[in-house]
């Protein structure tokens, strides 16, 4: 029984790719492959020119370290750690030694550049969901990785809040950043450039997005309504 | 591998779990303490014993009439009259190295003077006796060799003996009555304390040989003799010259047992520190079976925290941990807990058996070598019931541990 079987996907750099289908599809799997958390039992996968498909664990987490920022459905954040201490949590980990006020200072930045300026210190309690995954966008981000890798980024978000992180999603991909996003969200999806559909282990559809939302106009659209209605 | 954020991280999780962290270390605050107090009692023991042997004076040989298997009839030491004074003036003559010998004879009398009495008791001595017991007076002077060849009526009087009698006043140069013999003090002995079997040694009047003999106790036997060697080295040989010489001197043939029983103080302080140190050791044990409860209560707190944290683990994973970063993080936090709990430990003990000198006047002394050895092991406790957890936590697989619930 393979979860996966037969899948040929290739991603160029700079892509957003929505990755569909219902539970048992194959795209946790196949997720936890692009994700160097899993390794193929047949097959290759070649990421960045570079197969990595016999790699052991620890040359793995090497690899997921410097290329690849996971984001999570339930945000996977450290609980009672700051923001702050959350988002360096891939820099202690890195071989590049940074001072103290190295990583304070990188963390900080990245935080800012996600809208969390001045919520350094709270803790992920403190925080509200959207703001939670806010956090781990930075912490996947504070090692420059070629790849993001969300799976389910606004399932646990309300619809304005899930605008505002394909937003962010957005912003990542034009600044070049290759963006791989599990979704069963129709909607969401259309946030992104191309939309690969699973079922039974294999790919069922892959196709451009036409119709593409722009996060800005979305959320100016919704903010119309809200202001409409009262 | 980043050993200072490994360390900072392992910290956090600990001051994340105050009290957590706080009970756990416990368990080896209270084993640390545990093994520090009792060693420091037992070795206090040890050392309190060896100082009572010391007290004997350096490098003697003891000689007592009779022996312990003298044919088939034990006599006990000093039991049979065995022991001359020519033997004694042999020993001084003939054995090389020997600085020293005092004949003795003891008895207990009641002493009396003014309208003061007392039971004490009489040695009679040579003049070389005070330098062999390193026993100096405190005040006046000890008879002289003139005073034992005359059989002088001259004595020296311990602490206890001159309070007894004369309350405050100097007893120097006053009369004592021993068995209606008028006897001159002519010094105070300073105080030597209780002897290993508990006799109060300062309870005494010690007089020349020939005097105890002639006037208060009688006979030519003598009851032991002391020898003092100049060398440490030359011991073991006197000490079989001297068994040669009175064999010699015995008619005692080859094959028969002794009449006389040899003893140097290094067998006298073997014979009564092992016992102590089978104390020490028994003590240690004990204490140091709460020390091995404190590691298994390390080893569950972990293995919990282990648990719990499962998608901390998955997540640090994820992000770049190799296995050996998780191994380390959990082994520096069960380490930092045990050697935390370790110095806690040590201080506690220490001050527990101050308490235990302050208070119950038990002798303790704690050593260097036993604080060193209890921060090692804590240490080394920390390892041993660390490892499992850690190994579990560095293994676990991290798409297993995200979804973790």
């Amino acid at each position: 029984m393979h979860a996966v079987r037969g899948v040929s996907l290739e991603i160029a750099r700079g892509e957003f790719v929505a990755l569909m289908g219902a539970s048992g599809s194959g795209k946790s799997t196949l997720m936890n492959i692009l994700g160097c958390l899993d390794r193929p039992t047949s097959g290759r996968y070649v990421l960045d020119d570079a197969d990595v498909s016999g790699l052991d664990r620890d040359r793995l987490a090497d690899i997921r370290n410097r290329k690849i920022g996971f984001v999570f459905q339930n945000f996977n954040l450290l609980p009672r750690t700051s923001a702050r201490e959350n988002v360096e949590l891939p820099l202690l980990y890195n071989p590049q030694r940074l001072t103290n006020a190295q990583l304070r200072e990188k963390a900080d930045r990245v935080l800012a550049s996600v809208g969390l300026a001045g919520r350094e210190d709270h803790h992920p309690s403190q925080l509200s969901g959207g703001q939670q995954q806010r956090v781990a966008i930075a912490r996947a981000l504070i090692n420059d990785p070629e790849m993001v890798l969300a799976d389910e980024p606004t399932g646990n978000l309300d619809s304005r809040t899930s605008i505002e992180i394909m937003g962010i999603f957005q912003q990542l991909n034009e600044r070049g950043i290759t963006i791989v996003m599990v979704t069963h969200e129709q909607d969401i999806a259309s946030y992104a450039q191309r939309n690969v559909v699973m079922r039974d282990g294999i790919v069922l559809s892959d196709r451009i997005v036409t119709q593409r939302f722009a996060a800005e106009a979305e959320l100016e659209k919704a903010a119309r309504s809200t202001s409409e209605e009262g | 591998m980043r050993v200072g954020s490994t360390f900072n991280v392992a910290f956090r999780a600990l001051r994340r779990n105050k009290l957590r962290s706080v009970l756990t270390a416990l368990g080896i605050i209270i084993g640390v303490g545990a093994v520090i107090a009792m060693v420091g009692i037992g070795n206090g023991a040890k050392a309190q014993v060896e100082a009572q042997i010391a007290s004997l004076g350096q490098n003697v040989i003891l000689i007592f009439s009779g022996s312990t298997t003298s044919s088939g009839i034990r006599t006990g030491w000093g039991g049979a009259g065995t022991l001359k004074i020519e033997d004694a003036e042999a020993i001084r003559r003939e054995v090389p190295g020997v600085v020293g010998v005092s004949e003795e004879v003891v008895s207990t009398t009641q002493v009396a003077a003014g309208n003061q009495n007392w039971f004490t008791r009489i040695y009679g001595e040579s003049a070389d006796y005070f330098d062999i017991r390193q026993w100096p007076l405190a005040n006046g002077a000890p008879f002289t060799a003139q005073d034992v060849r005359s059989a002088n009526k001259v004595c020296v009087v311990g602490r206890t003996t001159a309070t007894q009698i004369y309350g405050n006043e100097d007893p120097v140069g006053q009369i004592l009555r021993i068995k209606e013999v008028p006897f001159t003090i002519t010094g105070v002995l300073t105080p030597k304390g209780l002897s290993p079997q508990g006799v109060d040694q300062d309870d005494i009047v010690i007089m020349p040989y020939t005097s105890a003999m002639k006037r208060v106790i009688g006979g030519t036997n003598l009851r032991n003799i002391n020898v003092q060697i100049g060398d440490a080295r030359q011991v073991e040989a006197a000490q079989q010259q001297i068994i040669a010489l009175l064999r010699q001197r015995h008619n005692i043939r080859p094959g028969r047992d002794d009449d006389f029983t040899v003893r140097n103080q290094q067998e006298i302080a073997e014979a009564a520190t092992a016992t102590s140190r089978v104390m020490t050791l028994l003590l240690g044990a004990i204490a140091g079976v709460s020390l091995v409860v404190g590691g298994i209560g390390i080893m569950n707190i972990m293995l919990v925290s282990v648990t719990e944290r499962t998608r901390e683990i998955g997540v640090r994973m994820a992000v770049g941990a190799h296995g050996n970063d998780i191994l380390m993080q959990f082994l520096i936090e069960a380490v930092t807990l045990s050697s935390v709990g370790g110095v806690i430990g040590i201080v506690c003990g220490i001050g527990a058996s101050r308490i235990l000198s302050a208070y119950a006047h038990w002798p303790t002394l704690i050593s260097l070598s036993s604080i060193l050895i209890a921060f090692l092991f804590s240490a080394a406790v920390g390892v041993f019931f660390g490892f499992y957890p850690a190994r579990q936590a560095a293994a676990l697989d991290p798409i297993e541990a995200l979804r973790y619930e």
